[in-house]
């Protein structure tokens, strides 16, 4: 926990403290934890002298955050309209099937796949898209392919081998 | 270190005498797309086998001064075409390789670079006689478009600032800053007619005339990249292909209205974009195109990144403001207009990147010249993101007022896999859907506003028959009421209670008077709300209600959805005389609800059926129908 804290005001003092970069300081701290614990919150609040509703507020206000812990590969579905007219349901549909998502429920109980959706991730020409950890975009997908992404992962998993999601058959960025 | 403008001219000189030393210019798209695509690796073998060449001379280093006479490869911009991707362009000739895979590129190399034959097999064919066409500029796709704010993507590596300075980077700069007053930067764009691309429209030398005149020392730019229209992407490329230049349009206008400081704002989904931008603001720096003094003409600015953190009401320009402050980003009552009070009160300017991206040219080439394009009201060209069931998906750009016919059929190459045109989506959530009645209509603000439309920020989506107006409004409707900040109650309940009757509609329980509710709802929610989101909001609503009334009278009054979309108006049943009885349907049906011996038809239990499609897309024989 010490060590925690430790990154926490190594990260609030790289932006001296300003309110102004309180988005990029909990944008940071998310990147360290994957989510944002409350304790965290409650310490930013402190270390930054002010109150813990303002850096409460700001953490709920915005898509990016999560005040819930995510799972070690959070996959993305665009919904956006072009993906949208083109069938990102079904492919939602069958991640959350394959993973055994029901109700509610985001994240596996292994805590290893997340899936939510986003509003267009601009890559309108390939849709349907999907993207897994933030930069590993499949393009033109269909149910079958995307389960097919995740079987890739979870055998490598099983190797212990994914050292890095970008391995797992896509692409990285430039 | 540039510190006059001979020196940025020297060092054009020398960029451009570069490029012609080049016999050959390998360009491999490195837009999202086609990285998506693999086109990276498709770059990296490309290195591989410049590097496994030394005995013919090429070389695939950036190191510019010991290779002329050597052919290179590079990255470049989005060129548009991301269907199509990965895409290679072989310059000085313009030659298009489409779909280019690893395995293709030995063969481009050896045939193309080497020997100096076109591959044809991965050139583009054209739609109708199938014949393949070598260069870019003879595409349909490329050949009806006008490229201004888009013109250096695709052809440009969007890391190396010389390659840009090549291609007149940074000379407009330098021509406001040697030959023109800031007064007279504002009256070439106030003349020049250009409207703001990021959807409102409103006069971009206007709004900076305000900034100009409103008082005070600190004022700033904040480029808009928060591009956040579902549908829309060409602020994504411009930014990924060209950052540049909209680093040089920020500062023609900090230098127009007297601002030293300048933010990008950029939607934290677009990582690429960020890395860019990062990129060339720190080289801008070293060169002395950023930072103080910039040509030794006194005058200073700096770039700032932020990155946004996903929110869609960031894009409207208070709520930007309250997000670059670091709160959360809610909109703020407008009067003070953010041009006479904006980022910490100061005077600031905040202009779209397409709309930053078109300022160096008007600049360069005059007012005149921007003016001449379009219609009288809506000058100089626009960039659509087309996409959805057309053939033809990527980025174009044509002179305002092209027709909706032109841009779909003779750019778009018309729907694809067969299908009959029902209606596009223009403008986001924030504009409306237009009908085959409207193909012949101009593309410019005012055609689109009186239509019930908007340009938006210019997604094109266009649609087949198998499209159910009532759900796409219903699918807007939940994109706005999840995005909706909730500040203010027209558009926090409005669009929730919108939602809720659309739902209602779609799964059959609608009535005739819930369509009224919606009309007069949609009408409340679109005259009360405090911002631009919730003001244009009902427009998918109000235009799908006037141009599809039937197609919502269907749902209500019949039950029924005529494109076979929504699922609780969906009988599936299965047609005995096409089943062969072969059971694939019965195994995977996660309901248990189909039954049959084998080799004889089999029945649907409506009971125990939960719609979900799964036995239409594995039955072999079509046998499954719905209506």
């Amino acid at each position: 926990m010490e060590r925690k804290f430790e990154r926490l005001q190594e990260i609030i003092e790289s932006h001296q403290g300003k309110v102004a970069h309180l988005i990029a300081i909990l944008q940071e701290v998310q990147e360290e934890y994957r989510y944002l614990p409350e304790e965290v919150l409650t310490y930013i609040a402190t270390a930054m002298k002010v109150s813990p509703a303002t850096v409460y507020g700001v953490a709920t206000f915005y898509a990016q955050f999560s005040l819930i812990p995510k799972g070690k590969y959070v996959i993305r579905v665009c919904d956006g309209t072009a993906c949208h007219v083109r069938g990102s349901e079904p492919i939602h549909f069958a991640l959350r099937e394959n993973l055994g998502l029901t109700g509610g429920e985001s994240t596996t109980g292994d805590m290893q796949f997340t899936v939510e959706t986003v509003s267009c991730l601009g890559a309108c020409g390939l849709a349907p898209v999907v993207v897994i950890n933030g930069d590993e975009v499949h393009g033109q997908t269909t149910p079958e392919s995307i389960v097919g992404a995740i079987k890739r992962i979870v055998s490598l998993e099983k190797q212990g081998e994914s050292k890095s999601p970008s391995e797992t058959g896509c692409c990285q960025n430039a | 270190m540039l510190n006059s403008r001979v020196e940025l001219d020297d060092l054009k000189k020398k960029a451009l005498l570069e490029i012609s030393r080049t016999p050959k210019r390998i360009l491999v798209c490195a837009g999202t797309g086609c990285v998506a695509n693999g086109s990276l690796k498709v770059f990296e073998l490309f290195k591989q086998l410049l590097a496994q060449k030394p005995e013919l001379k090429l070389s695939v280093e950036l190191d510019k001064e010991d290779h002329h006479n050597k052919t290179s490869a590079h990255i470049s911009g989005c060129h548009g075409f991301c269907q199509m991707g990965p895409l290679v362009r072989i310059e000085p000739r313009g030659t298009l390789y489409c779909k280019v895979k690893p395995e293709d590129v030995s063969e481009i190399f050896e045939e193309h670079i080497i020997n100096g034959r076109v591959v044809t097999r991965l050139l583009y064919q054209d739609d109708n006689t199938h014949s393949p066409i070598e260069t870019q500029d003879e595409i349909p796709f490329y050949k009806n478009q006008l490229r201004v704010a888009l013109a250096n993507c695709g052809r440009i590596n969007p890391d190396d600032i010389e390659d840009y300075i090549a291609h007149n980077g940074y000379q407009s700069l330098a021509r406001a800053l040697y030959e023109m007053t800031p007064d007279e930067v504002v009256k070439e764009v106030l003349d020049s007619g250009l409207r703001g691309r990021g959807g409102g429209g409103f006069p971009t030398g206007r709004k900076w005339l305000f900034a100009r005149e409103a008082g005070g020392e600190k004022k700033y730019i904040i480029c808009n990249g928060d591009e956040g229209d579902p549908g829309a992407f060409m602020d994504r490329s411009v930014m990924e292909g060209d950052p540049h230049r909209v680093i040089e349009g920020m500062m023609l206008a900090g230098y127009a209205v007297g601002a030293d400081e300048g933010y990008i704002y950029v939607r934290a989904e677009y990582p690429l974009a960020v890395k860019r931008l990062r990129r060339a603001v720190e080289t801008a720096g070293k060169y002395g195109m950023l930072g103080e003094n910039i040509l030794g003409r006194g005058f200073s600015f700096k770039v700032n990144i932020k990155e946004g953190a996903g929110a869609f009401v960031c894009g409207e320009e208070t709520a930007l403001i309250a997000s670059i402050e670091g709160e959360r980003g809610m909109p703020r009552p407008r009067p003070p207009f953010p041009a006479v009070s904006g980022l910490w009160g100061c005077p600031t300017i905040i202009n779209n990147v397409e709309t930053l991206a078109n300022l160096p040219s008007i600049i360069l080439n005059g007012a005149g010249w921007f003016s001449s394009l379009g219609t009288p009201t809506s000058t100089g060209t626009k960039t659509f993101a087309l996409a959805g069931q057309v053939a033809h998906t990527g980025l174009v750009e044509v002179p305002m007022g092209l027709t909706l016919r032109k841009v779909v059929f003779d750019i778009g190459g018309g729907l694809r896999d067969g299908k009959v045109f029902k209606a596009v989506q223009i403008g986001g959530p924030s504009g409306g859907c237009l009908t085959k009645d409207h193909l012949d209509l101009p593309l410019d603000y005012d055609s689109l506003q009186k239509a019930g439309a908007m340009v938006g920020s210019g997604g094109l989506v266009v649609m087949g028959e198998d499209t159910c107006m009532v759900e796409v409004a219903k699918f807007f409707m939940g994109f706005v009421q999840n995005e909706s900040c909730g500040k203010c109650v027209p558009c926090r309940e409005g669009t929730r209670r919108m939602l809720d009757l659309l739902t209602r509609i779609t799964s059959g329980a609608g009535t005739e008077e819930d369509l009224l509710l919606l009309e007069e709802l949609a009408l409340i929610v679109k005259d009360g709300s405090l911002c631009g989101l919730g003001k244009t909001a009902p427009n998918p609503v109000l235009t799908t209600l006037k141009y599809f009334r039937s197609e919502y009278e269907a749902h209500v009054r019949d039950k029924k959805c005529p494109a076979g979309v929504c699922k609780d108006l969906l009988d599936y049943r299965i047609d005995p005389s096409l089943c062969k009885g072969c059971g694939l349907c019965k195994k995977n049906c996660p309901a248990d609800a189909i039954s049959g011996a084998k080799k004889e038809p089999h029945q649907i239990d409506p009971e125990k059926c939960i719609k979900c499609g799964t036995c239409v897309s594995k039955c072999k024989f079509g046998a499954i129908v719905t209506n």
